[in-house]
């Protein structure tokens, strides 16, 4: 399972990159493989505000449905608008084609809330 | 987990990297690689399934036969020996016990194949209606079930089939005891995909070995293990029903759409005749129709569908066609709402996004 190491997670499978003040945010490369074949992605809109454990939108494989939770609050700044005409990004490039927003924090602080790679990979492998 | 009953394939799948999950109570694969690939092995190659959780009933004795015709809708006089029927047994209101098929094995003695979450209520159905010199038996639990499906399955299930040709199994027709490698089994050509293949019978010792001969003989074809999720999706584009879904005891065989099982015209009376004359006399209040979302979205079972306003249905199946992708459902709707072309709405997740009413089925073969 791919866990890049600087990358931050939430309990949700959704991992956070800091770029600058901004965030981008997508779905880990565990969350993928057990939704399996992704055909469907639903993402806010840009000016959007998002919530911390909230959803935010949802993927949806051959056969379910799954929320997207918020790893953190703010406003969504841009969107991967590719992903709606190619949802299998989510599985062949879960961290680089498949970033699915761009979100401005509400409050930096929500950060320290999210786990390290070697504690998201700990989690994993307790499950 | 522990309390998931397993079929004798359990540890043959997990081998092949099989994902499983709880299925009506039984841990079974959803998928082994990916729904989408191993969809597509079935309708331009050949596929593998693992369908032992089916149920099986046998039924003997001199008053089998005038007992079926009173459960079944359909009519066993149509039946010969070494045939298979598809058929619905009925409550009297007209609703729905569960769909099966029934192979005619000899005079007087029957084989009932089921679904799984149905064993036991078909079972008790069965035994409280049961009349004359009958003899039931649940062999559920000591008969394996295997499905090869798929352009290809002749040609690869014939080169373990040394001593039989099976060119000459007719589409629902069956052999009884045709030798794969050195095992016995019922061999018939019927499935659940919408494509050419067989479904094999075989006592629960053999499964396994059967399992893996198979794969091993479709090695050259690249045939694939497949899971639930892609008999899910097939079986949805050919539009076959599925009980729970299609199929429910609130939802009729008439209105389902699987009308060409029932025989209203029978000699004999059968449980829920007098409802579904009825229903067929006064207009069948629902009816299942096609739809193919005109937004973006993907229809799923239970969602509620509107016109104008006013909730006139529900999704009972929906997911994006492997096959066609596109993003496609069937629909119990009121029976004025069903013509081709009606403009409706589905709801998903709070929005009511645009939908139309398309042709059924979804996928058809063609044929040789």
């Amino acid at each position: 399972m791919n866990v890049p190491k600087e990358l931050k997670y939430s309990k949700e499978h959704e991992w956070v990159k800091t770029e600058g003040k901004n965030v981008r945010i997508g779905i880990t490369d565990f969350a993928q493989t057990e939704l399996g074949d992704i055909v469907f992605v639903e993402l806010p809109e840009v000016g959007d505000e998002i919530t911390a454990n909230e959803p935010f939108g949802s993927v949806e494989s051959v056969k379910t449905v799954s929320e997207l939770y918020a790893p953190i609050s703010g406003k969504v700044v841009e969107i991967n608008e590719e992903l709606s005409d190619s949802p299998e990004f989510v599985n062949e490039s879960p961290y680089e084609k498949a970033w699915m927003i761009i979100v401005e924090p509400a409050n930096s602080g929500e950060m320290d809330n999210l786990m390290t790679a070697d504690l998201y990979e700990k989690m994993l492998n307790e499950d | 987990m522990s309390d998931l009953k397993r079929t004798p394939l359990y540890e043959s799948y997990k081998k092949h990297g099989a994902k499983t999950i709880d299925f009506g109570g039984w841990d079974l694969p959803v998928q082994f690689s990916s729904i989408k690939e191993e969809h597509e092995a079935v309708r331009t190659r050949s596929g593998l399934f693992d369908v032992s959780h089916m149920g099986e009933i046998e039924v003997k004795g001199p008053g089998s036969f005038s007992f079926l015709q009173k459960v079944m809708t359909n009519d066993l006089s149509k039946l010969k020996i070494g045939g298979a029927q598809y058929t619905a047994m009925c409550y009297e209101d007209g609703g729905t016990v569960d769909d099966l098929l029934v192979y005619k094995l000899a005079e007087n003695e029957y084989l009932l194949v089921v679904n799984a979450a149905n064993i036991e209520k078909d079972y008790n159905w069965i035994i409280e209606n049961v009349e004359g010199q009958t003899e039931i038996r649940n062999i559920s639990e000591e008969t394996a079930q295997l499905a090869i499906q798929g352009p290809l399955a002749e040609k690869i299930l014939q080169k373990l089939a040394t001593e039989a040709d099976l060119s000459e199994i007719g589409f629902f027709k069956f052999s009884p005891s045709v030798d794969l490698n050195g095992k016995k089994a019922l061999v018939s050509r019927t499935g659940y995909t919408g494509e050419d293949g067989f479904e094999i019978y075989c006592c629960s010792e053999d499964a396994a070995g059967l399992w893996d001969d198979i794969l091993a003989a479709g090695k050259d074809e690249a045939i694939l293990p497949c899971g639930l999720g892609a008999r899910d999706t097939l079986r949805f584009e050919a539009c076959l029903a599925l009980y729970g879904q299609e199929l429910t005891p609130d939802i009729s065989p008439l209105e389902s759409g699987i009308g060409f099982a029932v025989k209203l015209n029978k000699e004999e009376d059968f449980i829920g005749k007098a409802a579904l004359k009825q229903q067929k006399e006064n207009g069948l209040p629902r009816k299942l129709a096609g739809i193919e979302m005109i937004d973006r979205g993907i229809p799923r079972h239970g969602y509620p569908v509107y016109k104008n306003g006013q909730k006139i249905g529900q999704i009972t199946s929906g997911t994006q066609s492997p096959t066609l992708k596109k993003n496609i459902g069937l629909a119990l709707l009121e029976s004025g709402e069903t013509e081709l072309g009606n403009e409706i709405q589905i709801e998903i997740r709070g929005k009511r996004l645009k939908a139309i009413v398309i042709p059924t089925p979804f996928y058809k073969r063609e044929k040789k």
